[in-house]
């Protein structure tokens, strides 16, 4: 296929990349292999935009690259002191929000939000801590449901919907009371028909879903993080590849 | 008029019976509807106004606005009627009798304390009234036995201008487009100039003809009638005098864009004006102003149905509103694409508010240099002021735009006036220095809401109960609106108890520009307005109640060991931490 060669590039931090029609900033970017924060944000579930991690400045103006359509001729910020600064100050906000217990949660090593504190250089917490009362989900044999540790992400809530074909959580609540709720009568996890192999059991990218029995399988020190950084591209899939499918 | 079967209406229905939403109907709504009953649950946890345990015989909403609130001449009116009730604030007496809430701004702002009651405005409160009040409920007299003064609502219109002061008999619009064609009214629309008047000035026509020339199977005109500023009123009045204007700007509207339906999205604090405007509507449909071939001419099939919210300030934003009207929490959406192009049921919509549509009635009629023969370039014809506060003459107000914020205080009969809040807390605060200032998009721009605040007032009580207002409002979608908002009514809270240090100010000041440059919609974008403002023109006010230290933490120490007192069952000097105040 012939393209006008100006016609399909952006520019992101003075490195020029090229774009399908239809991309998002985000898609394009990860594809050339730039990483720009998120959160919230999965390759191939559609995009939210609600953790706000990804924001760039396109022509000086802030905008959500995991929403936002690339468009010829874009100049993007998104690796700079002030974006990254904010991120750090969101990051912070997501943490004081929830009841999050890094240093003896399952997740710690794979989660996205651990990680994403490292990066950003985040060393305490910063605003005073919310202390939020939040029902635990234990109901379910082989998967459990601790919404202290979730930050509303809605990523298992699309996962569900997208691909696993089902329709098992959504987010219910307004303002600082928004909750994450199981689509069933009791309300309860049991009575859905979540699975273990289910993307929505895998995706989330703290420690709220989990598997049980399952926690330490990977020892401290081998975790995702541990290894790598989450500015390296592709991770995602990784966690998911990773997480345990099957029955404890 | 049964109310259309919308699942807000429903839900509304359920509640009038219970008094609140029993969790077993929530699974017979999602069945009847064919929905998710997470979506149901979600709704119903969404919106202030349905409860999922049981509200009193009486239900008491009392406005916190800091104009038609409960604070009135230093007197708190609701912990007094909660006092003599008995009951706390939020929650229902034991006995089931009564239960009281606070509210956000129930558009009552020229008729002093306002509340609820099962719906119905109750004005002019004042502390005798709520003696009488709790003798009433404790004696369990039905509302049509109180004085029927407390109930009646006067549209004091002070001024009138381009709009209010001719009238457009019913149909007159219509016979204008019929007679001269869609293409050339939707000309002299353009022509006319009209931005749309919920504050952020679209143009009118351009907006009319994108929506036209979108691909569709359906296009769809709907009037956003969720007057939800605090300060505002106007539509209020507007809704009870000129409601026939309205439904005739819509269907002309229909018309040119080619929509078959409508709606008009009304505020839950205003469905006692519903009646009132389903009277107007059957009227219509008998004088084949609305229905089939609309004044014979076939093909122009249109109707209008309205939907009546349930307390949510958010759902004022235009894809918010498009959510709540498809029966979802009004979450707002993405743009683009804009409602445009993809707003209800995914297909084009214009969505204006009350008064575009009014003018643009006007318009059709009179046509569109009549219209920009008042105002300045960038701001063609009047704007409808709602003002109150601390003013001889609190009322509506039409202007040609331009007009400076010291005329309109002269008017309204304003002395020592500190401040001005335009366009509602999400607005701006603008000081003495800047009443040379106008009104118009190029310059003060403003949805109509517009409050003053005399010298005796407090200007950082003010902020703070804006602050409240919008960490109460923000739906809770994206990271720094739904965690930002709390923490900003925090961190005031702390400066406004004397517990505020330097750093509790650079805080705010930080938080602030977080939230406002990093929200997802408008409501977070402008949030921090009243903080900001406030920061820079009244710092005195924050600095006054500093504490002269550089840090103070967020929580009470010796507070953080009531819990360890209560269970050693200590309360001696040993047990207390001595805070080391000065
Ligand atoms: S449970 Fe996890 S995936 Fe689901 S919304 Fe919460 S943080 Fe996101
Ligand atoms: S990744 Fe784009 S907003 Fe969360």
């Amino acid at each position: 296929m012939v393209t006008e060669p100006e016609a399909s590039l952006i520019t992101i931090d003075n490195q020029k990349i090229p774009f399908k029609h239809g991309q998002t900033i985000m898609d394009a970017a990860l594809a050339a292999g730039i990483y720009i924060p998120h959160l919230c944000h999965f390759p191939g579930i559609t995009p939210h935009g609600n953790c706000k991690h990804c924001t760039v400045e396109v022509n000086g103006k802030p905008v959500t690259a995991c929403t936002t359509l690339a468009t010829t001729g874009q100049k993007i910020r998104n690796d700079t002191v002030e974006l990254n600064e904010a991120r750090k100050s969101l990051t912070q906000m997501l943490f004081i929000e929830g009841n999050h217990i890094c240093p003896s949660c399952e997740k710690t090593g794979n989660c996205p939000l651990q990680a994403m504190a490292y990066h950003l250089g985040m060393l305490e917490g910063h605003y005073p801590q919310q202390h939020p009362v939040r029902e635990v989900d234990a109901s379910h044999p082989t998967i459990m449901l601790d919404r202290d540790r979730c930050i509303l992400c809605s990523l298992c809530v699309r996962a569900s919907r997208e691909v696993d074909g089902k329709n098992v959580f959504a987010i219910a609540g307004r303002g600082i009371d928004a909750r994450l709720i199981v689509n069933t009568p009791s309300g309860k996890l049991i009575d859905s028909d979540i699975e273990v192999g289910d993307l929505a059991a895998k995706i989330c990218p703290v420690g709220a879903i989990l598997i049980k029995e399952r926690g330490y399988d990977v020892p401290i020190g081998q975790r995702i993080f541990d290894q790598h950084r989450i500015s390296e591209i592709g991770l995602e899939n990784e966690i998911v590849k990773r997480a345990p499918s099957d029955d404890p | 008029m049964a109310e259309s079967p919308h699942l807000l209406h429903r839900l509304y229905e359920i509640q009038q019976k219970h008094r609140y939403i029993p969790d077993e109907s929530i699974g017979e709504v999602a069945d009847q509807f064919g929905l998710p009953i997470s979506q149901v649950r979600a709704v119903v946890d969404f919106y202030a106004f349905f409860y999922t345990s049981p509200r009193g015989d009486y239900h008491i909403l009392f406005s916190n606005c800091t104009s038609c609130g409960y604070q009135a001449r230093g007197v708190d009116l609701l912990q007094l009627l909660s006092q003599q009730l008995g009951v706390s604030v939020n929650q229902t007496r034991a006995d089931g009798r009564v239960s009281v809430h606070e509210t956000s701004c129930i558009g009552l702002c020229d008729h002093g304390a306002s509340l609820l009651i099962n719906g119905i405005p109750l004005v002019r409160l004042d502390p005798a009234g709520i003696w009488q009040m709790v003798g009433l409920i404790e004696s369990g007299k039905p509302l049509t036995e109180w004085p029927q003064a407390w109930f009646h609502i006067d549209n004091t219109l002070h001024k009138r201008g381009l709009l209010l002061e001719t009238d457009l008999s019913p149909g007159e619009g219509l016979q204008a487009l019929l007679a001269r064609g869609w293409e050339e009214i939707l000309a002299e629309i353009v022509q006319s100039k009209l931005r749309g008047r919920g504050g952020a000035g679209f143009n009118t026509g351009l907006k009319w003809r994108l929506c036209k020339e979108a691909v569709a199977e359906a296009r769809y005109v709907v009037c956003n009638a969720d007057e939800g500023e605090p300060g505002t009123f106007k539509d209020r009045m507007l809704l009870q005098q000129y409601a026939d204007t309205l439904f005739e700007g819509m269907t002309i509207c229909a018309h040119i864009i080619g929509a078959r339906e409508g709606y008009v999205y009304l505020r839950g604090e205003y469905r006692y004006l519903l009646p009132h405007l389903q009277t107007i509507l059957a009227r219509r449909r008998q004088t084949s102003l609305l229905g089939k071939s609309i004044l014979a001419k076939t093909g122009f099939d249109f109707d209008i149905e309205i939907v009546v919210g349930a307390g949510a300030y958010i759902c004022g934003e235009e894809s918010a509103l498009i959510e709540s009207l498809e029966g979802k929490p009004g979450i707002p959406r993405s743009r683009p694409p804009f409602p445009v192009t993809q707003g209800y049921l995914g297909q084009p919509t214009v969505v204006n508010n009350v008064e575009t549509f009014i003018a643009a009635a006007h318009i059709a009629y009179k046509g569109g240099a009549w219209f920009s023969s008042v105002g300045t370039v960038e701001s063609a014809g009047s704007k409808l002021l709602s003002i109150s506060g601390d003013c001889a003459a609190p009322g509506i107000y039409e202007y040609p735009f331009g007009v400076t914020l010291q005329q309109i205080l002269q008017d309204c009969g304003a002395d020592n006036v500190q401040a001005v809040q335009v366009g509602g807390p999400s607005g701006i605060l603008i000081d003495q220095s800047a009443f040379h200032r106008r009104i118009g998009f190029e310059d003060v721009s403003t949805g109509g809401s517009l409050m003053v605040f005399s010298d005796q007032r407090d200007v950082l009580d003010i902020i703070y109960q804006f602050a409240a207002f919008f960490a109460h409002e923000s739906c809770g979608f994206c990271t720094p609106c739904r965690v930002g908002t709390t923490l900003l009514k925090q961190n005031l809270y702390k400066i406004v108890t004397n517990q505020g240090t330097r750093y509790d100010m650079a805080e705010l000041q930080h938080t602030s520009e977080l939230v406002r440059r990093y929200s997802h919609c408008g409501l977070g974008h402008t949030a921090a307005n009243p903080i900001l403002d406030g920061l820079q023109s009244f710092p005195q006010f924050f600095e006054r109640r500093l504490i002269q230290r550089d840090f103070s933490p967020h929580f009470n120490l010796d507070a953080a060991l009531e819990e360890a007192r209560r269970m050693t069952q200590r309360d001696d000097v040993d047990a207390h931490l001595e805070q080391d105040i000065e």
